[in-house]
Formats: C-alpha cells, sequence, structure tokens
C-alpha cells in the first residue's frame, strides 16, 4: 500500500486568495451571469432605440445631474477598493477594517444617490417603452448596488464581531473585485440612459 | 442499419405517393414554390448520401464487432494500426462535409435571392390576420375600385401578386403551400410576400404561427384562375349586394340589420357597414364559412349562424338569439349574398 | 464475464480510515438528514428521479395529444385544454426534464469523475433542486386548477401579453421559467467550478473525461444563456403586471424584441441538453468498446465548437419575421457550419466501436440508436437553416419531427444509456439486461414509428400547435401511425423504468467497477461512500483505471475529522490548497422557500417582491453567518496562502 502513496497534502495551505479560493469561482460565476443579464439589457435598449421615430419616444431626457453625480462617485470608490483589496491580501486587519468602512460608506452613498436619480428620469416605467427600458436598465443595476451594500456592510460588521482568518480576508478581497464589477457595468448603463437619448434623439 | 435504409426508401415512396393536395409542400404550384422546391430536393439527395455515408459506416463497425473476441478483453489505450486508415478517412470525410455545407448554403442563397425578385406589374393585396380569420383587400385605383373579402385569395394564373401582411391582435402566419413559403404577421409590423401561381386550381392557407384558441381552425381557400377569370370575378365584387327580392330574403335582412350580426359585419349597400368581422357583400361566392371551417353549403352555414361557439368554440362571433324562423330568414337572406 | 467485480475499490484501502471519514462527511439520519443533507450524491438522486418524475408527466401529456390527433376532428380534448396541454409538454420537457436531468447527472457524478469528495458549492446545489422542485409543483398544481400556460412554451407576445392571455396563466409560466433557470444557474455555476478546481491532481485538462468537457461547456452555456429567457420572461411580467410597453407595440415597444431574447437563449437551450448526452456517449462507446476514445482532442474542439456556434444561431428560429434577407444569409451558414463538428463527433464515435472490441450491451445500443437517430435529426436540423426552405417547414410537423430526432434522439438516449451505465455505481446494484435491451427495442422502434411519419405530416402541409384537423386533408393515416407508434414508446419508457425499480432492490451486486470502464468514479465502492473516495486518487492517464490499473497513485493528507477538498489549478490540476466544505445545514432549504415565495407572491402582487424579498436576504445572511473557519479547525497553515501579499 504505502508504495501506492505517491505524496501528502496536509502541508498545503488551509485558504488561498483570489483564483486559489472557491468562492472567488462563485464571484465569477456571477459576474459572467450578470455580465449578460446588462448586456442583453443594453441590446434590448438599442434594439427599442432603432426601431423608434424619435428617441426619447416622449419625454425629455433624463436630467444629468444626479447620475453625473454617480458616476463621479463610483469611479472615486474603486481607489479606496484596490486600497481594500491589497490590505485584505496583506491580512491587515487594522487597514481591514478601516478601508471596509471607507467602501461601505460609499456604496451607502451611492444607494442615497441612486434614490435621487430615479426622481430625475424624467419618466414613468408606465409610459412608453422608452419608459420601460430606461426603468429596466436603471433597476437592474440597483438591485447589484443593494446587494454589494448588505454584502459589504456584512462582511464589515463581521471584521470587527468575529474571528478574521486568511478566509475573512480572502472574502473581503473578492467583494472589493464584486464592486469593480459594479462600477464597470455603470459605465455603459450611464451612456446609455443618460447620453444616448441627448446624442441619438 | 437496414431498419433506416427501409426508412429512406419508404420516405421516397410516401413522398412520391402524396405529391398531391392542396396544402402540400411537395405539390409546388407557383414559382416560389418550386424554387423552394429545388432547395428540398437538392437537400434530400445531399443529406440522403451523407446519412447512407454514416450509416455504411456504422453498419461496417458493428458487422466488424461480430469477428472480434470482447470478453474480458484488456482495453486497447495505445495506438492501434487502423489509426492512420481512420485519420486519413476522417480527413476525407470533413472535406466531404465541407463540400456538402458549400453546395448547401449556396443553392439556398441563391434561391433565396430569387424569391426576393418580385417580378413586373403585381397586383397588390392586403390582408389583415385576426383571431381567426383572415381580412383580404384588394387594392385597385381609388377606393370605388377595393375589393374586400374575407377568408379566401383570387388570383391570376402567371401575374405575381404581392401581399401586404398586417396583424390586428397577435402573430399570424400567412401560409398556402402550393404557392410559397410563410411570412408572419405581426402587430406593428409589416410584411410582404409574392406570390406568382403557375397552375389554375383550388388551394389552401392556413396560420402557421400559434394565436391561440382557435389557431387549428384559421384557415383560408386560394382560387387560382385565367386572368379572364380572375378580371370577371373582380368585377362582380366590386358590385354592392343585390336586393332581396323573396319576402322570406327580406326579412331576413331586416333580421340581420336590426340583430346583433350588423353591428360587427359589412354589407355594402346596405346599412351594415362595421369591420369587425368578416365583409359578408359576396358571401356566397366563397368556397367554405368561418375561415376554412366548414363548407358554404346552406346547411353549414345554417349550423353555424345558430351556434357558432359549438363549430368553433371561442370565436369572437357570438351565439345570437335567433327564433327557427328568424334563423331561416337570416340564411336564406345570406344564401343571397352572391 | 462476471458482474461482481470481486477486487476492492482502488481508492479505500483502509477500513477504520474508511469509517472516520464517513463519519466527518455523512449525512444525518432520518428527515432532518434529508432536508439538510449537502452530499451531492444524494442531491444528484433525488435531482435525477424528480427529472424522471417529470419526464413521464411530460410524456403523459403527450399521449393525451397523440390520442386527440389520432383521429381529424376529434372531440375528446377541448381546444383550452388542448393548448394547455402541449403547453405544459412542451415547458415540461424543457425546462423540467430536459436541462435539469442533465444537471442533475453532472450534480452527482461530476465529483466521482473528477476525483474529488463533494462539488464546489454543495449547498448552492441543495438550494437549486429545492427551488426547481418548487417550481414544478407550483406549474404541476396550476394545471389541476385549469391556470396552466396556454400560450406554448415559447410564450411568444403578444398571445401572452396582459390583452391576450388575461388571468394568471402566462404569469405562472414565466415565474416557473425564473423558478428553473435559478436553479440551473445555481447547479452551473457549482459543476464549473468544480470541473475547473477540484480535479484530482495528474487530472490536467487533456486528461479530463469527456464527460467533464461537456458539462463544463453545458455549465458555461447555461451561464451566457439562461440571463436572455430571465430577461424576456421578466420583461413580459412586468408588462402583464406594472404596465411596461416592452412587447405593446403602439407604446414604442417590439413583439420580436421577446423572440430575439427569448431564442437567443432557446437555441442554445438545445445544445445545453444535448451536450451532456455527448459527454455520455463518449464515454459509454469507450467503456463498451473497450478502447479509448479515438480523436480525443477532435471530440473536445468539437464541444467547444458547437458551444461557441450556439450562440450565433438564433435568428434561424425568425426566418420567417421578414427580417433582412441578407442577415438571414448569414444565420444559414452558421447554422449549417454546425454540421461540421457534429460530423466529426459522429466519425470519432463510430471509429472508436470500428476499431475497438464493441460489447453491445444496453448503454452502447443506446448509443448506436442515438447514431442512427441524432445524424438524421441533424440533417433536417441542415434544412431548417436554409432561409427558403425554412419558410416552407417552419412551425409544421416536420420541424414537430426534426427536434424531437434531436433531443430524443441526441439527448433521451444517451441519458437513458447513461442511467443504465451508471445505475451500478449509484446503488450498487446492476440493471436487468435482458429487460434492458427489451426497453431499447421497444424505445427505438417506437419512437421511429411515432416521430418519423410526422416529417411527411409536415410536408403534407400539417401546422403544429393545432387540436384537431379537417378529415379531408388527409393526415388522419399518417397520424394513427404516429400514435401507435407513441404507444409502443411510452411501453419501452415504462420496461425501462420497470427495470431500475426493481433491479434498485433486487438486482445483482455490481462491484466497483462492472464494466471495467477507465474512470475516476469507477475506483470507489458501489455505491460510493459519503466522501466519495478515501484516498485522492493520483491521475496519470485519461482512463486512470486502465492506465494504472489496480496500482492507482493516491496521496494522503486530507483531513480525516473535518470536511475538506482539494483544490489544484486550473489547467495543470496542481495540488494548491486544501479548503473547508460545508456539512449538512437547513438554509438551502429555508433560502429557498423563501424564494419561492417572493416568485409565487409576485404574480399577485407587485409589491410582494419587495416585501418579500427581506425573508430571502434575512435566509442568505443566515446561510453565510460566520462559522468557524478551516483555518481555525486544522490550524493555521505553515506556508503563506496563494494569492497572499507579503
Amino acid at each position: 500500500m504505502s508504495e501506492r502513496l505517491v505524496g501528502d497534502l496536509s502541508r498545503l495551505p488551509s485558504a488561498g486568495f483570489s483564483t486559489h479560493g472557491l468562492w472567488f469561482w462563485a464571484g465569477m460565476a456571477f459576474i459572467l451571469i450578470e455580465t449578460t443579464g446588462f448586456a442583453l439589457a443594453g441590446a434590448s435598449y438599442i434594439y427599442l432605440m432603432n426601431g423608434a421615430d424619435a428617441w426619447p419616444l416622449d419625454a425629455p431626457p433624463p436630467a444629468l445631474g444626479w447620475g453625473t453625480a454617480m458616476t463621479a462617485l463610483l469611479l472615486i470608490s474603486l481607489a479606496p477598493t484596490m486600497v481594500l483589496s491589497h490590505v485584505a491580501r496583506m491580512r491587515d486587519l487594522k487597514a481591514t477594517r478601516f478601508w471596509a468602512l471607507v467602501v461601505g460608506v460609499l456604496n451607502g452613498l451611492a444607494l442615497v444617490i441612486r434614490g435621487f436619480e430615479f426622481t430625475s428620469l424624467n419618466v414613468r416605467w408606465d409610459q412608453d417603452a422608452y419608459g420601460s427600458i430606461t426603468w429596466a436598465l436603471m433597476l437592474l443595476h440597483t438591485l447589484h448596488l443593494v446587494t454589494d451594500f448588505i454584502d459589504t456592510g456584512l462582511l464589515t460588521v463581521f471584521l470587527f464581531t468575529h474571528q478574521v482568518d486568511t478566509e475573512r480576508f480572502s472574502d473581503v478581497d473578492d467583494d472589493a473585485f464584486y464592486w469593480m464589477f459594479v462600477v464597470a457595468a455603470w459605465a455603459p448603463i450611464y451612456l446609455l440612459v443618460y447620453w444616448a437619448p441627448r446624442w441619438l434623439s | 442499419m437496414n431498419g433506416a435504409l427501409r426508412g429512406l426508401v419508404l420516405l421516397a415512396a410516401l413522398t412520391l405517393a402524396a405529391c398531391h393536395g392542396p396544402q402540400n409542400i411537395l405539390d409546388p404550384a407557383g414559382k416560389q414554390a418550386q424554387d423552394i422546391d429545388v432547395v428540398w430536393r437538392t437537400m434530400l439527395v445531399v443529406c440522403g448520401l451523407m446519412y447512407l455515408l454514416v450509416m455504411a459506416f456504422l453498419g461496417s463497425a458493428l458487422w466488424r464487432a461480430r469477428r472480434k473476441p470482447s470478453d474480458d478483453a484488456l482495453p486497447i489505450q495505445s495506438r492501434t494500426a487502423a489509426e492512420g486508415v481512420l485519420d486519413r478517412t476522417l480527413t476525407g470525410w470533413i472535406g466531404l462535409i465541407v463540400t456538402g455545407l458549400i453546395v448547401l448554403v449556396s443553392v439556398s442563397f441563391l434561391v433565396d435571392r430569387s424569391l426576393a425578385d418580385v417580378g413586373p406589374d403585381p397586383l397588390r393585396i392586403k390582408v389583415t390576420a385576426n383571431q381567426w380569420w383572415w381580412d383580404v383587400e384588394y387594392q385597385g385605383q381609388g377606393p370605388s375600385e377595393r375589393v374586400l373579402t374575407a377568408n379566401e385569395l383570387r388570383l391570376p394564373v402567371g401575374r405575381p401578386a404581392v401581399v401586404e401582411l398586417h396583424a390586428n391582435d397577435v402573430i399570424h402566419s400567412f401560409w398556402v403551400p402550393n404557392l410559397s413559403g410563410k411570412t408572419d404577421l405581426i402587430p406593428g409590423r409589416v410584411n410582404f410576400i409574392t406570390l406568382t401561381p403557375t397552375r389554375t386550381g383550388a388551394f389552401r392557407g392556413q396560420c402557421a404561427e400559434f394565436c391561440g384558441l382557435e389557431h387549428a381552425k384559421m384557415a383560408f381557400d386560394v382560387q387560382v384562375t385565367s386572368p379572364q377569370e380572375f378580371e370577371a370575378w373582380r368585377r362582380s365584387q366590386l358590385a354592392r349586394a343585390a336586393d332581396p327580392t323573396g319576402p322570406l330574403e327580406i326579412q331576413g335582412k331586416q333580421i340581420f340589420n336590426g340583430k346583433a350580426c350588423a353591428m360587427c359585419h359589412r354589407v355594402q349597400g346596405t346599412d351594415a357597414g362595421a369591420g369587425i368581422g368578416p365583409d359578408l357583400t359576396h358571401l356566397k361566392s366563397r368556397a367554405t364559412i368561418a375561415a376554412g371551417t366548414l363548407p358554404n353549403t346552406r346547411g353549414d352555414l345554417q349550423a353555424w349562424v345558430a351556434d357558432p361557439q359549438g363549430v368553433k368554440p371561442g370565436t369572437t362571433m357570438p351565439r345570437v338569439p335567433l327564433t327557427a324562423s328568424e334563423l331561416n330568414a337570416v340564411v336564406a337572406y345570406l344564401e343571397t349574398l352572391r | 464475464m462476471s458482474p461482481v467485480d470481486a477486487a476492492p475499490p482502488a481508492t479505500a484501502l483502509d477500513p477504520e480510515r474508511e469509517a472516520r471519514l464517513a463519519l466527518t462527511w455523512a449525512t444525518p439520519p432520518g428527515l432532518w438528514g434529508w432536508l439538510t443533507t449537502v452530499d451531492p450524491k444524494e442531491i444528484g438522486k433525488r435531482y435525477v428521479a424528480t427529472g424522471l418524475v417529470f419526464f413521464v408527466l411530460g410524456g403523459l401529456l403527450a399521449l393525451l395529444m397523440r390520442t386527440q390527433l389520432a383521429r381529424p376532428e376529434s372531440g375528446l380534448i377541448s381546444p383550452d385544454r388542448y393548448n394547455q396541454i402541449f403547453s405544459m409538454h412542451g415547458t415540461t420537457m424543457m425546462f423540467l426534464f430536459a436541462v435539469p436531468i442533465m444537471e442533475a447527472m453532472a450534480v452527482y457524478l461530476v465529483p466521482l469523475v473528477v476525483g474529488a469528495r463533494t462539488m464546489a458549492f454543495p449547498r448552492l446545489n441543495a438550494f437549486s433542486y429545492w427551488v426547481y422542485l418548487a417550481g414544478g409543483v407550483m406549474i404541476y398544481v396550476a394545471f389541476l386548477l385549469n391556470i396552466a400556460p396556454e400560450a406554448g412554451w415559447t410564450g411568444y407576445t403578444p398571445l401572452s401579453g396582459p390583452e391576450y392571455s388575461p388571468g394568471k396563466r402566462t404569469d405562472i409560466w414565466a415565474q416557473m421559467v425564473t423558478f428553473t433557470e435559478v436553479a440551473a444557474l445555481a447547479a452551473a455555476a457549482s459543476t464549473a467550478t468544480t470541473i475547473l478546481k477540484l480535479r484530482a491532481p495528474g487530472m490536467t485538462l487533456a486528461r479530463m473525461p469527456l464527460f467533464a468537457w461537456a458539462m463544463l461547456v453545458t455549465a458555461f452555456m447555461i451561464m451566457l444563456a439562461m440571463p436572455a429567457v430571465m430577461l424576456a420572461t421578466s420583461f413580459l411580467i412586468s408588462d402583464r403586471l406594472v404596465g411596461t410597453h416592452f412587447f405593446n407595440a403602439p407604446e414604442g415597444g417590439d413583439n420580436l424584441l421577446y423572440q430575439h431574447l427569448f431564442w437567443f437563449f432557446g437555441h442554445p437551450e438545445v445544445y445545453i441538453i444535448f451536450l451532456p448526452g455527448l459527454g455520455m456517449v463518449s464515454e459509454i462507446t469507450q467503456t463498451f468498446s473497450r478502447r479509448t476514445t479515438f480523436g480525443y482532442p477532435l471530440l473536445v474542439l468539437a464541444l467547444l465548437a458547437i458551444g461557441f456556434l450556439a450562440f450565433g444561431l438564433w435568428v434561424h428560429h425568425m426566418f420567417t419575421t421578414g427580417l433582412p434577407h441578407m442577415g438571414n444569409s448569414f444565420y444559414t451558414a452558421a447554422s449549417m457550419t454546425i454540421a461540421l463538428p457534429s460530423g466529426i463527433q459522429i466519425f470519432c464515435w463510430i471509429a472508436t466501436m470500428w476499431d475497438g472490441k464493441p460489447r453491445f450491451q444496453t448503454p452502447l445500443l443506446f448509443v448506436v440508436g442515438f447514431i442512427i437517430t441524432f445524424v438524421l435529426g441533424g440533417l433536417s436540423g441542415v434544412m431548417l437553416a436554409s432561409v427558403p426552405l425554412d419558410t416552407q417547414v417552419h412551425d409544421t410537423y416536420f420541424v414537430v419531427a426534426h427536434f424531437h430526432y434531436v433531443l430524443i434522439g441526441g439527448a433521451v438516449f444517451p441519458l437513458l444509456g447513461g442511467i443504465f451505465y451508471w445505475f451500478p455505481k449509484v446503488f450498487g446494484r446492476m440493471p436487468n439486461e435482458t429487460a434492458g435491451k427489451w426497453s431499447f427495442w421497444l424505445i427505438f422502434l417506437g419512437f421511429h414509428v411515432a416521430f418519423f411519419p410526422m416529417h411527411l405530416l409536415g410536408l403534407w402541409g400539417m401546422p403544429r400547435r393545432v387540436y384537431t384537423y379537417p378529415s379531408e386533408m388527409g393526415w388522419a393515416d399518417m397520424n394513427l401511425l404516429s400514435t401507435a407508434g407513441s404507444l409502443v414508446l411510452a411501453t419501452g419508457v415504462g420496461v425501462y423504468l420497470l427495470n431500475l425499480a426493481i433491479s434498485w432492490r433486487r438486482g445483482r451486486p455490481a462491484g466497483p467497477n462492472p464494466w471495467q470502464a477507465g474512470g475516476l468514479e469507477w475506483a470507489t465502492s458501489s455505491p460510493p461512500p459519503p466522501h466519495n473516495f478515501g484516498y485522492t486518487p493520483f491521475v496519470e492517464g485519461r482512463q486512470p483505471l486502465w492506465t494504472s490499473g489496480p496500482h492507482l497513485p493516491l496521496m494522503d493528507g486530507l483531513s480525516l475529522d473535518h470536511r475538506e477538498v482539494l483544490l489544484t489549478t486550473v489547467s495543470d490540476a496542481a495540488p494548491d490548497v486544501r479548503e473547508g466544505s460545508p456539512g449538512p445545514t437547513l438554509w438551502p432549504l429555508l433560502t429557498g422557500l423563501a424564494t419561492t415565495a417572493l416568485f409565487v407572491g409576485s404574480i399577485f402582487n407587485e409589491w410582494l417582491i419587495v416585501w418579500l424579498s427581506i425573508p430571502v436576504t434575512l435566509c442568505v445572511v443566515g446561510w453565510f453567518w460566520p462559522k468557524p473557519s478551516h483555518t481555525s479547525k486544522v490550524g493555521a497553515p505553515e506556508r503563506t496562502p496563494p494569492g497572499a501579499l507579503a
């Protein structure tokens, strides 16, 4: 029997970061699914726009203020997110707690701005197809903001309340990665919702 | 293997045996259907050949297996002597598939191009699909030349007809297999299909996109006639309905106009002018009623008017309460609409 | 050859150690265990069984339709009921049988095939099953209450829209789709990660079994295709419930948008259904031909090519909608291109048999039946790819014949062969071979008698989805023949299932490797222990048991007392990390129930979407509430975790 044993796995590390851990791949799967969803929703927007005589069909374009503020906030949030990812990978608990709080607050702020954005779209979802698809894109992205807010919030709480091992640092790192995806997904939606009606009307 | 071969022979036999019918892809009676038939025949030959090759290879594999000791044999894992042959065969097979596909794509593409070609001086017809009947309008010079009919299409042989396709409610599909392929009628969109009959005769079309409860009973008649007969028909259709002369028919007309009938149907030249249901001005010149559901006999007409929901459950035509004598009178009136 | 394999499993050497591992990985006994298990084998078994129940239900609906159509102008079934029946048949077979059962086979088999203790996300698999079950039960309850879908499994607008499908029928259909899509996505994420990260050391991508390759491509296709139908049905349901206008033409909506979205999912869906079948065919052909698969690299490339091309074909379902001619020609060429990888695959399988020493037992018979049937369906698919020809046969019985040849021939035959093949592994008992052969011939012949005539009916002008037809159309004889065939087919399925049911308890003991196959799943006992493998197998070839024989090299060192899985690198499968794996938990079930409440509630009031998302959120929080970490259980690692920064 012993000659059949060709290796000992017991000295392998008990957790790994990024591609070395399973949860990263769950996040990737989710991102893949969501990217497809965003892409198809965006394609639907363009499809309806191409089929219309005028775009927006019968409404002023959304007011630019809040949406642009949102874009700025999300871009700014990328910096602390990258720092958070870095300190988590360094397994620096103090720094990780601090930057997780910063990212969590920015995330919450984004939700507040999103609330104002909905009041400045200048169209209702049940007015016409333009209104419907505009709201669909906004809601789809909002769902991601909310999901990540809950995720980041809980992780931040756990950083203060529970023992923090490599696994937890890795979770924080994955969460930071996900937030970058949420920011990246916003760019095309911002262009479609706020600028397509202006450039192409 | 043998079963498959037999199946193919059976297919060929049955295909030839059932080559005729008023609603049959294999009995083309129009330029478009004939063009498509070329694609079908090419496909049948090329694909049939491919199928036979695959079955022959499978058959030879099964045949070889009979001669080999199999039980308890060690699995073959190293490269075998036969692999060289198999590699070369595979290369040939890939070449054959690619060649076959090029042939099929080319034929398909050329026929598709020819279908897009309308031809000179087309007849213009507008067809609007409704749950579950067809509204037909021949667009002539000005409103006085406009022919309104329903659930039937009359076409002169040899002249292309461009049919403009609309839908009032849900998606339907316009299909007369003997004349051409199908094209959908989609609310909010306008499609076109060209039909160029090459042979006179009676054909049948049917809705080919599931459109709800009575999708199965949404057909229409197509009469392809000589240009002279077509012109005579067109003239007669332009005429308004003749006034009934018999007392029963006159009573029928009064009932028709006084009860629910006139709220949906139009009889040109009378007070009945609604466009919700089929135009009935020349009802009796058509081969069938209720969108190809019943033959246009007096008995069937009576059965239909008496209880539309029994014949075609769910149809938009309600059951209008009529006494036996009223029913008799209404049908007698309808019989005058020639 | 005796089916009882006397040799002990290649990976279980020490009884005491086996007992310790089994205790660590065991599912608790009784109902509690049944509700809380996260063992992919337990979940896989019930998933497959549920899939088979829906297969039978869908089949019974088909028999009802065939009975109605056996005679012209038959009045047995009212049009309303008939439309519900065919809608339910399609919905059941596509959403509740075909995709889930293929996923289910993966849930059971993938960890065994790649040599892992469990799946990457065992709780997600459990959640996937509960959501799938809830969706299926919901729509059948609706069917019994006469509120089943009525607009076909495709649910085209505006027929499915608020104006032409009032009531709740279509809402229930749309949400049932959401249920099954959520389930499929969850299972796909778990399957893909398992294949990429949990393969046994040494099982490089180039040595991965073709079944694993097929499931990997399928999982990616699910993740790329399913969002499209979720978007389509979400738009539809919001048009119906909150007055949006996505598909309402007078307000700028577009009915073709629905079709584009639906078929962007719907076409890949077909490949999602039959790619796993191709994986099963590859495994069966190899084992029963006693020869390694001919052209393994080509078969892998063909799987990838089909997965890729599948996303460029959806427009060929819309050739009659009046789209521009030039664009259509592109889709003709793209659709026909699929014939190339398919043709290569067929060649490789036949070549494997031709050059091997095939034993024609039931699983291989199903493979032969698959080739005869699927090639015919593939060729009629080439015909449908031609725009002109498609405008004739589209939405006729020719298409009905085509997709049953492709789906039953391409997916159900391999599935039945696959279930027969792996049955002894799952239950440790052999299915009866004589009954197996009987079932094959009944199914095979019944199928062709039932579906071949439909080609002719389509050419003779019979549209699909009609509840009856006039007698003068000349369609009666072929329809009667088809109905007779369907009864033979149903009998065959009955014999097949009865065989499994009886063999489950009374079959001869199978031993670890009754077919003398080469894959890792045969290196453990039948049925496998909760932990799958005593030692971690080390893979030296594509068929480890053939390459290494009884002396399969092993690795030691995974924890005996904590649930632990080995993560390996993606392409080389080099050992990388030992990660913890969750034990039994009720949270997947609770989350599934909360999700069910949310989906069902959304049918009745849009505000319930907001309120009922709160319990879903709470359940997810409970699910992920911190537990003692794996590191804290097994001790901090000596080595720096990979990916960490100093």
